[in-house]
């Protein structure tokens, strides 16, 4: 899960990393109380930030100066609403203005190709740090770092050094780069990303802007990271697919998908918009994975969810039987739609294969349910769901 | 032969006690695996029926490789106790960690694969279904009456995929077919299990599945242009995938321009690899050359 720029602030903060006042508001009247507390009455700047989780923000026009309380309530009306490479803004961040006398970079992530973690870092800042990496490769100092001790002292003098850091500041740095650390491990990020790090006019090292990914597979052992979701941003279908335990993901085509594995049913996304360069072009609708166990409760919630996607055609039930017998699935799709009665109105073309296969063709014939074509193959079924959406469309 | 696991593998379960462990170990025994004992500090001294065999519970992983010599313990605890329990079989110096378990934070498999590697401990997974040599020992999740023995390779970070594959090729069997898993960060890696099948003599054609996220498909490649005499054959799920969004596995989704499915293609395409549009046109590959 990605965080905010707010909300990754918001974590450093807990953590003692180093940053500015800052607060988030959603109207111009919150913006201008957010810049009257930041000010406190009095004269000075508040840098007003467009909250979307992709870059380039500023290019765009997503970050304004402001000089007063009612200064930032205008910069916030320009920028909420604003519509960034297709993300709308939701949100601003009220922050308070640096004096910024040099800008650095800082990154923690996840090496996946070595296995352990990478710190990266720059005496080179704020700038797009994939181009300071092609351009200028020796000015990022890539750094390895041991998931089981981290960034301790002996680390952070070593990243420090390696980035070429004046030893006026070398100690200043190493000391939030352990803060950092310590964000990165207690709560399960997998990146944590501050460009610019800032060395102020005052001589303080800043987090100036951070983000930070959270990691959901530990999601049991941080309950609070459930508040930091983006509710509203979530597409309605995601959304209720999440209260389901479903996992999946919305997409822009006439085919519905369901399957179980994720390789398959990345797998039957592909096969589906191959077959439907013959048909019209109709494209896979929705990654939908019921996973290992498909009870007819679960299947039922799927074809439900793809069912209510007005944009879906037909769908395509692709399920390779493993530890899933095919004669569970064929009963959970005969079940699923008896469940659904009438709100069952699109085609469904089924393949199944592996365990138990005779069996759950032959319920799935005896059912002889109208919408129901059964499949002898993935490429066959794939075929026939698109043709089916195409004849719909 | 085969790679990783043979009939000799002496094989504990940890977790079998619960309900996952219980049902996959019935499924282990009946397609031949030897399982030797079970870990479970609670019921340590107690055994469990599985049929006819009764499985010892022993108290460690430790202990039971004293009272048994086992060198493969397969783990089905659940994510919260995952990291406790392989860091302990780690330790106990077992030279096979097969890790069937979903969810694993990636802190922890982080951690316990650092572990690993200074240990000399081979891990496989998280989040994968294990790896099965057909006819002579199966860990893990995999179907055993797909198909038999035989002379193709497989290695797959799906599970579903791999039973497709194996369904598929049904008739040439495999030497083995590994479930490498699809999380971040995994204990083998395609590279891994190439090179044991270049060295594997039962092993005549490789077949090597993909997907979206990080660039193990990438390196695997320059590694088979490098080091793989045996053909390759190739196939790659999730060219549809939108960018940002993960699909299913922990470790598939696509981030700006990496992880792509059609750079993987392409990687694995120049380094000689024949690559399969769809599952089935991949095993008509594979058919090719086997025939």
């Amino acid at each position: 899960m990605d965080l905010f720029e707010y909300q990754a602030r918001d974590i450093f903060e807990k953590h003692g990393v180093p940053v500015l006042g800052g607060v988030v508001a959603t109207t111009p009247e919150e913006a201008r109380a957010g810049a009257e507390q930041l000010l406190g009455g009095q004269p000075g700047v508040v840098v007003v930030k467009a909250q979307v989780k992709v870059g380039g923000r500023g290019k765009a026009g997503g970050v304004k100066l402001a000089r007063s309380a009612d200064d930032a309530a205008e910069k916030a009306a320009e920028i909420l609403g604003m519509d960034i490479k297709g993300h709308t803004v939701h949100r601003v961040m009220i922050a308070a203005g640096a004096k910024i006398a040099t800008e650095f970079y800082f990154s923690l992530l996840l090496d996946r190709a070595e296995r352990r973690y990478l710190a990266m870092c720059s005496v080179e800042g704020g700038m797009d740090i994939e181009q300071l990496a092609v351009e200028r490769p020796d000015a990022l100092a890539k750094v390895a770092v041991d998931p089981r001790t981290g960034i301790d002292q002996a680390k952070a003098d070593e990243i420090v050094r390696a980035a070429g850091f004046d030893a006026d500041i070398a100690p200043k740095v190493a000391a939030v780069l352990q803060t950092l650390w310590t964000v990165y491990r207690s709560e399960d990020a997998t990146l944590v990303e501050v460009n610019p790090l800032v060395l102020t006019e005052d001589g303080e090292i800043v987090a100036l802007d951070g983000k930070v990914t959270l990691d959901e597979n530990a999601s049991f052992r941080h309950p609070e990271h459930a508040d930091l979701e983006d509710a509203a941003a979530a597409d309605p279908l995601e959304a209720r697919a999440k209260e389901k335990d479903l996992n999946y993901v919305k997409l822009d085509g006439e085919v519905g998908i369901i399957g179980n594995g994720a390789g398959l049913v990345m797998s039957t996304l592909d096969v589906v918009a191959y077959a439907g360069e013959a048909h019209g072009g109709v494209k896979p609708a929705n990654f939908l994975d019921i996973g290992g166990g498909a009870s007819a409760e679960v299947m039922a919630a799927g074809l439900d969810i793809i069912l209510t996607d007005p944009q879906v055609k037909a769908v395509f039930v692709n399920v390779f039987g493993g530890i899933t017998a095919c004669d569970a699935v064929a009963n959970g799709i005969v079940a699923a739609l008896e469940i659904l009665g009438d709100e069952a109105s699109k085609p469904l073309v089924v393949r199944l294969d592996g365990n138990n296969v005779l069996e759950g063709r032959r319920i799935l014939a005896e059912a002889g349910h109208p919408l129901v074509t059964i499949a002898d193959t993935m490429d066959g079924g794939a075929d026939k769901a698109a043709e089916l959406a195409h004849a719909a469309a | 032969m085969a790679i990783f696991l043979t009939e000799a593998s002496k094989v504990i379960v940890q977790g079998m006690t619960g309900s996952e462990g219980q049902k996959h170990t019935t499924r282990m025994l009946a397609s031949g695996t030897s399982v030797v004992g079970g870990v479970n500090p609670r019921k340590a001294g107690t055994s469990v029926a599985f049929g006819d065999t009764d499985v010892p519970v022993f108290g460690s992983v430790a202990e039971a490789m004293d009272a048994t010599g086992a060198d493969v313990s397969v783990v089905f605890v659940p994510p919260a106790h995952t990291k406790a329990a392989v860091v302990e079989a780690i330790e106990a110096g077992i030279p096979l960690v097969v890790i069937i378990t979903e969810g694993v934070p990636v802190a922890d498999t982080a951690e316990f694969f650092a572990l690993a590697l200074d240990k000399g401990v081979r891990l496989i997974g998280p989040n994968c279904p294990g790896l099965i040599s057909p006819g002579k020992s199966n860990v893990g999740i995999i179907p055993a009456d797909i198909t038999g023995p035989g002379r193709v390779g497989l290695v797959s970070k799906s599970g579903t995929l791999t039973y497709q594959m194996m369904y598929e090729l049904r008739d040439f069997g495999f030497s083995t077919a590994i479930g490498i898993g699809g999380d971040p960060i995994i204990g083998t890696t395609h590279i891994d299990a190439l090179a044991a099948f270049e060295a594997d003599p039962e092993t005549e054609v490789i077949v090597m599945i993909g997907e979206i996220g990080g660039d193990a498909e990438e390196r695997a490649a320059a590694y088979i242009a490098e080091h793989v005499t045996k053909p390759v054959v190739g196939y790659v799920a999730g060219f549809t995938a939108p960018e940002g969004k993960t699909m299913g596995h922990a470790g598939a989704i696509v981030s700006g321009s990496s992880g792509t499915a059609q750079a993987k293609k392409e990687a694995l395409e120049a380094a000689g690899v024949k690559v399969g549009k769809t599952p089935s046109e991949t095993a008509e590959l594979a058919r090719q050359l086997l025939s």
